[in-house]
């Protein structure tokens, strides 16, 4: 029996990974399987639709004219003197949509892949960053929409200005998104493996977390009104609008389109600590869950 | 020696048993309060020896208790031992699937695993894109399939179909595919469970013979688990055995078949007693045994030595000459060989009990898994019981033999014949 050189065993499976144990190099060796996955999830999508890919477009125009009804149209929110307000929500939801396809996509994980996961090894974060890449690619169809109805708006003068020196944020705030959902799936996923409660919470909590977002309303208008309106709790309300780090995207996403709304570099620098703090929580729980998820699930 | 290529270092597994839920925040914080000053896990301590027939006190069970073993290259590991022995958890840990609750395992190469054929196939996709995509989860590249992807689908037989989503394949098309890619790949240690246990007899064939070639041909390491003990004795040139979670043989795969069959741990006794379901009218049923003719029921049976089947039937009638009993012997695949019967010969049946024997002459059988069907025959037309499958035995090579590996020879009969110089 040789034992001599020990130390040259190619790796060890042992009970727990380290607290950051990220094996980048691993992960890159399985970039094949993360381009089938998405190739697999952008294929059979829409396998035996009607409508097909069609669902990419119809979904954000309908929820834009519904919020243009009801918040421009019925509760009289002013987007700005010359944005069209259809337009002005379909920039917040079309970036919304980006994070909230991948924290749903991403926080069931370990419950959705429970099969293959169970039956062969690959570095398991494979699976949320395929919901990351194939939610960018839905993104890319919603954004070249929004693009084109940016373009129409603009010929009749309805769509502010665009921000040109500030364009270069835009690849940010898209990464942005895509790693604060990322980042808080995973955690949540996590934690789905042992105590399920947290799936009832997530459809529900998303869409508190958008009407909080600043989604179909400009920051400042938001905290002007409850400050007249509800005084009473608006030193609740508003430092939530304020502070919360996708309100800040939301916000400046609009804030290159229509040079309208509130914007500081600043601000975009906390988020993108706070992201970065996200994500790498999210690495670290899902790294510790994905040896043993398998037994509790 | 030559290198060891993987090496287990005692690893365990323990597994909480009920339901996950109730009590598991509050172990789950007992846990974390013992962690934090510093103490042991107090789950640790506690826990049975996993045997799943006993009732336990406690609700913990370790799955594999402190396994130590080390696999060489160019090894074909065979990992034999009862349903609930601990092989898939072992399997599980091997390929990395869940991780062992303490100790660990060391590895010189890459390990893929084969635990299912067919893992994240999608029915909607083609078969050539199922092909890319599983190939992939099992580790392979993009490029790496591309090369072999023509090689895959003659070997699955599938080539007609290639282009169609899996959906609209036959069960055994969809394995056949899932298999071949399987088949192709090239990790130097592999890890497999009974996958072969698939497809049609042909397709079985072509599979075993593909395993062949990785081991032999390719001098890769071969981890295997399987209930099949005449293609573990075929595959493997190693053997473990597992039982209640620790090993209880290590050595040769011939030596640790006729361990685990030997003793008690098979799940084949070769004596069967019947209950009161097979007290008939007529007769009742009391055992039905395989033993050779010099030796015990608890003993092996052995080829090399006459081999005896007894039949303790009791009549309640008189007409007993009117009866007849008759054998129809199976293969592990369930075909049958032959049949034969007492009706030519001396025996008389009477009332009361009686004991039938009927003796296979030594070198006669080969080394493998039988099983066997009974009729009792009236008026040598009539069938009034008939139950296939009544009776599994093994039958291991002879004990001058073990220890001596030399593999199975093809087929189920192993006559002798004469042989001379004219």
């Amino acid at each position: 029996m040789s034992t001599k050189d020990t130390n040259q065993w190619l790796y060890t499976i042992s009970p727990r990974n380290k607290v950051i144990d990220l094996n980048l190099k691993e992960i890159w060796s399985y970039r094949d399987l993360l381009f089938l996955f998405v190739k697999r999830d952008v294929i059979t999508l829409y396998k035996q639709t009607v409508l097909g890919p069609l669902w990419y477009l119809i979904q954000p125009l309908i929820t834009s004219v519904i919020f243009t009804i009801i918040f421009n149209g019925i509760a009289d929110i002013k987007v700005g003197e010359d944005v069209e307000p259809f337009l002005f929500n379909l920039a917040g939801v079309t970036i919304w949509n980006y994070f909230s396809e991948c924290l749903k996509g991403t926080s069931d994980a370990f419950k959705k892949n429970q099969n293959i996961f169970s039956k062969v090894y690959f570095p398991r974060v494979i699976m949320p960053l395929t919901t990351v890449v194939s939610s960018l690619l839905k993104f890319g169809i919603q954004f070249l929409i929004f693009i084109g109805f940016y373009i129409f708006y603009a010929s009749r003068g309805q769509a502010g200005s665009l921000n040109v020196e500030a364009l270069w944020l835009l690849p940010i705030l898209i990464l942005l998104m895509g790693l604060l959902g990322l980042g808080l799936g995973m955690i949540i996923s996590s934690m789905t493996t042992k105590y399920r409660d947290l799936t009832f919470l997530v459809g529900f909590g998303v869409q508190l977390l958008m009407y909080v977002s600043a989604v179909m309303y400009p920051i400042e208008v938001a905290v002007e009104k409850i400050t007249n309106n509800f005084p009473e709790s608006a030193n609740i309300i508003n430092p939530i609008i304020e502070n919360n780090p996708l309100a800040g995207v939301v916000e400046t996403f609009r804030y290159l389109f229509f040079s309208e709304g509130t914007f500081s570099i600043e601000k975009i620098l906390i988020t993108m600590g706070v992201t970065i703090v996200i994500a790498l929580l999210g690495l670290i729980v899902f790294n510790r869950t994905e040896k043993t998820f398998i037994d509790t699930v | 020696m030559s290198d060891v290529i993987l090496k287990v270092d005692n690893v365990s597994k323990q597994y909480r048993l009920g339901l996950v839920g109730s009590g598991t925040i509050s172990h789950d914080l007992n846990r974390w309060w013992n962690k934090i000053r510093g103490k042991e896990d107090p789950y640790l301590q506690i826990g049975d020896t996993n045997d799943r027939s006993t009732k336990g006190d406690s609700q913990y069970v370790w799955a594999l208790k402190d396994i130590n073993f080390e696999v060489n290259k160019g090894d074909v590991l065979g990992i034999i031992g009862k349903n609930g022995a601990g092989k898939s958890t072992l399997l599980k840990i091997l390929s990395k699937v869940t991780g062992p609750t303490t100790g660990e395992i060391k590895t010189r190469g890459r390990i893929a695993s084969l635990l299912e054929v067919g893992t994240g196939f999608h029915g909607e996709m083609t078969g050539r894109e199922n092909v890319f995509l599983n190939g992939a989860i099992l580790g392979m590249t993009k490029k790496e399939i591309s090369s072999k992807i023509d090689e895959i689908i003659e070997f699955s037989g599938c080539e007609r179909y290639i282009d169609t989503p899996v959906k609209r394949y036959s069960s055994g098309m969809t394995v056949r595919l899932a298999f071949a890619v399987a088949a192709f790949l090239e990790p130097e240690i592999l890890v497999v469970d009974e996958v072969l246990a698939v497809g049609d007899a042909e397709f079985q064939k072509k599979a075993i013979g593909k395993m062949q070639d990785i081991s032999r041909g390719g001098g890769r390491t071969v981890l295997f688990v399987s209930h099949n003990m005449a293609s573990v004795k075929s595959l493997c040139t190693k053997g473990i055995v597992l039982e209640n979670g620790q090993v209880a043989f290590e050595g040769t795969a011939e030596h640790a078949v006729a361990k685990y069959l030997s003793s008690d741990m098979g799940e084949n006794t070769s004596l069967k007693t019947f209950d009161k379901n097979y007290d008939k009218p007529t007769f009742k049923l009391e055992s039905l045994g395989v033993k050779n003719n010099n030796r015990n029921y608890t003993e092996p049976v052995v080829e090399d030595a006459e081999i005896e089947i007894n039949l303790d039937i009791t009549f309640k009638i008189d007409t007993t000459d009117k009866y007849n009993i008759t054998y129809h012997l199976h293969n592990e695949l369930g075909e049958t060989m032959f049949s034969f019967y007492d009706r030519d010969f001396e025996i008389k049946i009477k009332k009361g009990n009686n004991t039938i024997q009927c003796t296979i002459p030594k070198d006669f059988l080969q080394s493998g898994s039988y099983s066997l069907s009974l009729f009792i025959v009236k008026d040598k037309r009539v069938a009034e019981f008939a139950e296939k499958n009544i009776f599994y035995f093994n039958v291991v090579n002879g004990a001058k033999e073990i220890g001596v590996y030399s593999g199975r020879e093809p087929g189920y009969i192993k006559p002798t014949f004469q042989w001379k110089n004219v």
